[in-house]
């Protein structure tokens, strides 16, 4: 089984299958505690949008969503504050008009049709050494703000009243958690597919955050066993010549069926 | 002069068009322990969000030691009513009360805010559990913490919505005895639905229904207590302890 590490592409989705972990594992850990698993959707599926017009401009894809995601993030959670609409509402519009516009765009270019399935469903095997290169830098930038504002983050996360009555900004935070949500919407965007990053946001997350009451440990936790199942579900795509993106999502599902299990 | 802790001036605010509290005067002074009481929805916890500036009234003006609440956070200490957080939140009692101690972006809590944590889980006699996972805690425990939370700050004016909730007996005695040695530190407000107990403590009294019907010292709030809670007079003047519209 160790020469399907000599091939070069391989290698490549080994890396991009760290890279990922560690942003779901850190990104996924808040949005499991602070509940905005929908809301992660809603800014996966706006970054399509971003993808589109990546394509239309001629400019790489991924980059192309990370404005796009960043926005659109920071527009759901102003939303509420600035209008009556109501979060729930918001997520429901952004997450369908992000994937019109990508597909808008899409057709709006000339030229052949790219691969769209690749970022609906992801493609770990295709990952180009720009796409680590970009995912690397997404990573670091992550890293840096969630140590810089660890503290706010958990304020806010806990209980955003009181954030308030300390002194500090809690929307803005908010807001700066959810840009966080839409960069690592963009390292996930290539591997699993905006439509399958939901699960590398939460089932990592959900499954450590059975064994420890930490908020540190579970993103160390949760960044190794997602490290251990993405690699697993790389491998096993390969051998089973399956979908990578999807084996990925199973994998981690059975993972979490058996954790709960053991734990339940 | 002295400044004020808090000086409201025809405060009005208003929800969907529905008055909630109603041309409202009155003020605390530096060292006062107040209670406000009033009924469900009379506005008792909408008053204090004015003054900790998490609502802005529709008319009127607020000062907090005078300044603006949004400029005063530093002074002030809140236990809120409802504690609408995440049982299972990954987090132990001790991280929950440093948040009170909170100073800003990128600072760092230093060693005087781990004693002063220490110090406030002890005046609520939580410090053995604060190691504790926040939802390994009984209800009036999680209370006790909270209220930790509110006083870790020493501010100068605490802010406490119904401290009472499910706090046993017992507790309830060394409250009110923790408050006393607070209160020649910092004004205190509470909101309770007690009169009785409330009474034999505080120095003063609000009644508040969307009017702000009495405020005073305690032994003169008789006439007030009567327009807004419908209660004998004796009741509330001889301190027995009798619940008028106990939530829930
Ligand atoms: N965010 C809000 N939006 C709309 N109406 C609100 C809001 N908050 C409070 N209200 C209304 O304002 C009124 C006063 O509420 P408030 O919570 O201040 O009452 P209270 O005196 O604290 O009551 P309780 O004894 O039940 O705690 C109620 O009628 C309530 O319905
Ligand atoms: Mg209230």
């Amino acid at each position: 089984m160790l020469e399907l590490f000599q091939y070069q592409f391989m290698q490549r989705a080994l890396i991009a299958a760290v890279l990922v972990s560690i942003s779901c594992g850190v990104v996924g850990s808040y949005v499991v505690i602070k509940k905005i698993v929908s809301l992660s959707g809603a800014i996966s599926h706006a970054a399509f949008g971003g993808v589109g017009l990546g394509y239309f401009l001629g400019v790489n894809p991924v980059l192309a969503a990370i404005p796009f995601s960043i926005i659109s993030a920071i527009s759901i959670g102003g939303v509420k504050q600035i209008t009556n609409i109501s979060e729930d509402t918001a997520i429901g519009i952004l997450w369908s008009v992000g994937m019109a516009i990508g597909v808008i765009f899409i057709n709006l270019t000339p030229g052949y049709a790219p691969d769209l399935f690749s970022y609906l469903f992801g493609s770990i095997l295709t990952v180009s050494n720009t796409d680590l290169y970009i995912m690397f830098v997404l990573d670091l930038v992550i890293i840096a703000i969630v140590f810089l504002f660890r503290r706010e983050f958990l304020a806010v996360s806990f209980d955003e009243e009181f954030s308030n009555v300390v002194g500090l900004h809690a929307l803005l935070v908010y807001m700066l958690l959810l840009a966080l949500v839409a960069l690592s919407v963009v390292v996930l965007i290539k591997v699993v597919g905006v439509i399958l990053i939901r699960a590398l946001f939460t089932i990592p997350a959900a499954i450590s955050k059975q064994y420890t009451y930490n908020l540190r440990n579970l993103m160390i936790i949760a960044t190794i066993l997602a490290i251990i199942l993405t690699s697993l579900g790389l491998i096993l795509s390969f051998i089973f010549n399956l979908a990578s993106g999807a084996t990925i999502v199973m994998v981690l599902a059975a993972a979490f069926l058996i954790s709960y299990y053991i734990k339940g | 002069m002295t400044l004020k802790a808090v000086e409201i001036n025809h405060l009005s605010i208003k929800f969907n068009e529905q008055l909630i509290l109603n041309d409202i005067n009155f003020s605390i002074e530096e060292k006062d322990f107040m209670a406000i009481i009033g009924p469900n929805g009379g506005g008792k916890t909408t008053l204090l969000k004015v003054i900790l500036g998490l609502l802005t009234p529709d008319e009127g003006k607020v000062k907090v030691f005078g300044k603006d609440p949004k400029k005063a956070k530093d002074l002030m200490g809140y236990l809120p009513q409802r504690l609408d957080f995440d049982h299972d939140f990954p987090i132990n009692v001790f991280e929950t009360v440093l948040m009170g101690r909170y100073h800003g972006l990128l600072k760092k809590y230093s060693n005087q805010d781990h004693k002063a944590v220490i110090q406030a889980l002890k005046d609520v006699e939580m410090d053995e559990l604060k190691d504790r996972q926040i939802s390994k805690l009984s209800g009036g425990q999680m209370q006790r913490v909270f209220i930790a939370r509110a006083i870790v700050r020493d501010p100068k004016l605490l802010i406490m919505d119904e401290p009472m909730a499910s706090i046993d007996p017992e507790m309830q005695h060394s409250f009110y005895e923790l408050m006393s040695r607070l209160k020649n530190k910092m004004a205190i407000v509470l909101v309770s639905h007690d009169v009785g107990a409330v009474s034999t403590h505080v120095d003063k009294i609000a009644c508040l229904n969307q009017k702000l019907y009495y405020h005073g010292p305690v032994e003169d709030s008789a006439e007030g207590l009567e327009e807004v809670y419908h209660c004998p007079i004796e009741l509330i003047s001889h301190g027995i302890p009798h619940r008028v519209l106990k939530e829930h």
